[in-house]
C-alpha cells in the first residue's frame, strides 16, 4: 500500500483534494467480469471497489456481500475483503446507502458511477488507483489496480485478474 | 527420563511461585483477531506448551479480564478447564478493540517467626504485604511478580482505549495498532516498564506452527531508547510476543542463578536471585499473541 491508515484517520477522499465541483457529472463506466467457476461449492465472491489517491483516505464506490441474510449476518465476513476492509471497510458501516449491493452472479457485470451519487466523488486532477477485489467463501482472494491520471476530462485503465477476477476496465468521461 | 527428575521438580516449585518464569511458554490464541459486523464472538484457547501453538501440556487455567472498547469490563463466557488447555467465549457488541488478559500479578516471599520459615500466603498483594506479615517476623524476602499475558481483538475499526497504561510491570503502546497488521509491513510497538518506556528489554518474536519447521521461525530484538521495536515479519500467520528484563531463558533451567545479567551486557533491574526456590526481587514480563494477514 502506498499509505496507510490506522482506522482512526476518518478523514475522506472528497474532503480534501477532491472537492465537489459544480461542472458536468463525471460518469465512471465499471466493467467486473466474474469468472465462472467448476467447483463443486460455489458462492458468489464479495467485492469491494475503491478509490485511492495518495495522501488521502481511500473512498470506497461499491460493496457487493450478501445483503439479505438474516439479522446483517452477512456483515461478518466483509472483512475477507482484507485490503478493502483495513483501507476503509472498517471505518464504515452496513449497509451503506447507495454504495453496498447484492452480491453479483459470474459473468461481466457493469457499474455506472456518477460523481455525487453514492460512494462516488467529484475527482480534482491527479494521480489516483481504482482497486477492485474479490473474495470467495471456501473460495480465493484476489486484488486488480488499475492506476490512472485524471486530466479533468477522460481517463481510461484496463487489468486482469487471474482467478478470482478476470477483466476489469473502466472508462470515465465528463 | 530418570536424570532429569530433580530439574523438573524445582521447575515445579517455581511454577507454583513464578510462572512466568519458567521456559513453558504461556499463551492465548483467539479464534479471530479482526472481525466485521456488529455481533461476534472469539473463542480462546489458553495454555501453556513449548511449542507453538500445540496445547500438550497444560492448562492456562486462569480466569481472565476482558475489558471492551469503551473502557468497561466484558465476560468471559462458556469458560472450561481441560487436561491441556483452557477454553472461553467473548461475545464482542462494540465497535473497536477488546483486551482479554491473564495478569499475574502478586507478591511471594517468607519470613522467619520464632525460629520457623513461614511462607507468605499465594495471592497476596503488594499493598496487603505488610497485613500478612507479622510483628516481629525476620528475615522477610520477598519478590514482586507482574507477568502480563493478553490479546487484542477488534470487531470494525481499531481503537485505543485498552491501551491505557496502568504503570504496573511491562505494558504494550501500540505505534502500529496490535490489530492492524500485515506481513509485507514493519510494525513497531513501544513497551513501558511501570507506564515508562524501557530500553533494553529482550523480545522475543515466534511463529507459531512450529510443528512443521525444521528450524523455529524466532527473531530476538531489544527494545531501543525509546522503548521500542520494529518487527518484520518473515510471513503471515500467529506470533507470540515475550518480552522480559532479563535474556530469556534457556529451556529446562530451574531459577536464574544470581546475578545473570543479559549475558553480561546488563545486570537485571532487582534482578531475581536464587534463594531455595523463592527468588528475591522482581519478575516482570509481557507476552502477547499477535495475528499477521496476509497482504
Amino acid at each position: 500500500m502506498q499509505f496507510r491508515l490506522t482506522g482512526l484517520t476518518t478523514a475522506a477522499l472528497g474532503a480534501g483534494a477532491l472537492l465537489p465541483n459544480a461542472a458536468a457529472a463525471q460518469t465512471m463506466d465499471l466493467s467486473i467480469e466474474l469468472p465462472r467457476m467448476t467447483v463443486a461449492e460455489y458462492h458468489r465472491p464479495y467485492v469491494a471497489v475503491w478509490l485511492e489517491k495518495e495522501g488521502q483516505a481511500p473512498r470506497t464506490l461499491s460493496v457487493w456481500y450478501d445483503v439479505d441474510k438474516r439479522g446483517g449476518e452477512g456483515t461478518k465476513w466483509l472483512h475477507d475483503v482484507r485490503q478493502w476492509w483495513r483501507a476503509s471497510g472498517r471505518t464504515m458501516s452496513f449497509p451503506a446507502d447507495g454504495i453496498s449491493g447484492a452480491t453479483r452472479a459470474p459473468g461481466v457485470q457493469k457499474l455506472r458511477l456518477v460523481a455525487g451519487k453514492g460512494g462516488m466523488p467529484a475527482l480534482t486532477p491527479g494521480q489516483y488507483t481504482l482497486v477492485v477485489e474479490a473474495a470467495r467463501e471456501v473460495g480465493g482472494r484476489e486484488v486488480v489496480r488499475l492506476p490512472f491520471a485524471w486530466n479533468g476530462s477522460s481517463a481510461t485503465a484496463t487489468a486482469k485478474g487471474a482467478a478470482e477476477l478476470g477483466g476489469v476496465s473502466f472508462t470515465l468521461k465528463r | 527420563m530418570q536424570f532429569r527428575k530433580p530439574l523438573l521438580a524445582i521447575a515445579a516449585v517455581t511454577a507454583l511461585a513464578a510462572p512466568a518464569a519458567i521456559a513453558h511458554r504461556m499463551w492465548l490464541l483467539p479464534s479471530s483477531t479482526v472481525v466485521s459486523g456488529t455481533d461476534n464472538w472469539v473463542t480462546v484457547d489458553a495454555a501453556v506448551s513449548n511449542d507453538l501453538f500445540y496445547f500438550d501440556h497444560r492448562p492456562l487455567g486462569a480466569v481472565p479480564v476482558i475489558t471492551q472498547p469503551d473502557g468497561s469490563e466484558g465476560k468471559a463466557e462458556h469458560h472450561n478447564v481441560g487436561q491441556f488447555r483452557a477454553t472461553f467465549d467473548v461475545h464482542l457488541t462494540q465497535q473497536g478493540t477488546y483486551r482479554i488478559a491473564v495478569v499475574n500479578q502478586g507478591v511471594f516471599g517468607r519470613y522467619v517467626l520464632n525460629g520457623e520459615t513461614k511462607m507468605i500466603p499465594r495471592g497476596t498483594t503488594k499493598a496487603q504485604l505488610a497485613s500478612v506479615i507479622p510483628a516481629g517476623a525476620t528475615d522477610v524476602q520477598t519478590s514482586e511478580m507482574v507477568a502480563r499475558n493478553e490479546i487484542f481483538v477488534t470487531q470494525g475499526a481499531p481503537t485505543n482505549t485498552v491501551f491505557k497504561p496502568t504503570g504496573q510491570g511491562i505494558e504494550l503502546a501500540p505505534v502500529t495498532h496490535p490489530n492492524d497488521l500485515v506481513a509485507n509491513e514493519p510494525a513497531t510497538f513501544q513497551f513501558l516498564l511501570d507506564g515508562k518506556p524501557a530500553s533494553g528489554l529482550y523480545v522475543t518474536t515466534i511463529l507459531g506452527g512450529g510443528r512443521y519447521r525444521a528450524a523455529p521461525k524466532q527473531i530476538d530484538q531489544r527494545t531501543d531508547a525509546q522503548g521500542k521495536v520494529t518487527i518484520k515479519w518473515p510471513e503471515a500467520g500467529m506470533y507470540w510476543i515475550n518480552v522480559t528484563p532479563t535474556a530469556p531463558q534457556p529451556e529446562g533451567e530451574g531459577p536464574r542463578p544470581q546475578a545473570q545479567g543479559a549475558g553480561g551486557a546488563r545486570p537485571a533491574p532487582g534482578g531475581p536471585q536464587g534463594m531455595g526456590g523463592v527468588p528475591s526481587g522482581r519478575r516482570v514480563s509481557y507476552t502477547t499473541t499477535l495475528e499477521v494477514l496476509a497482504p
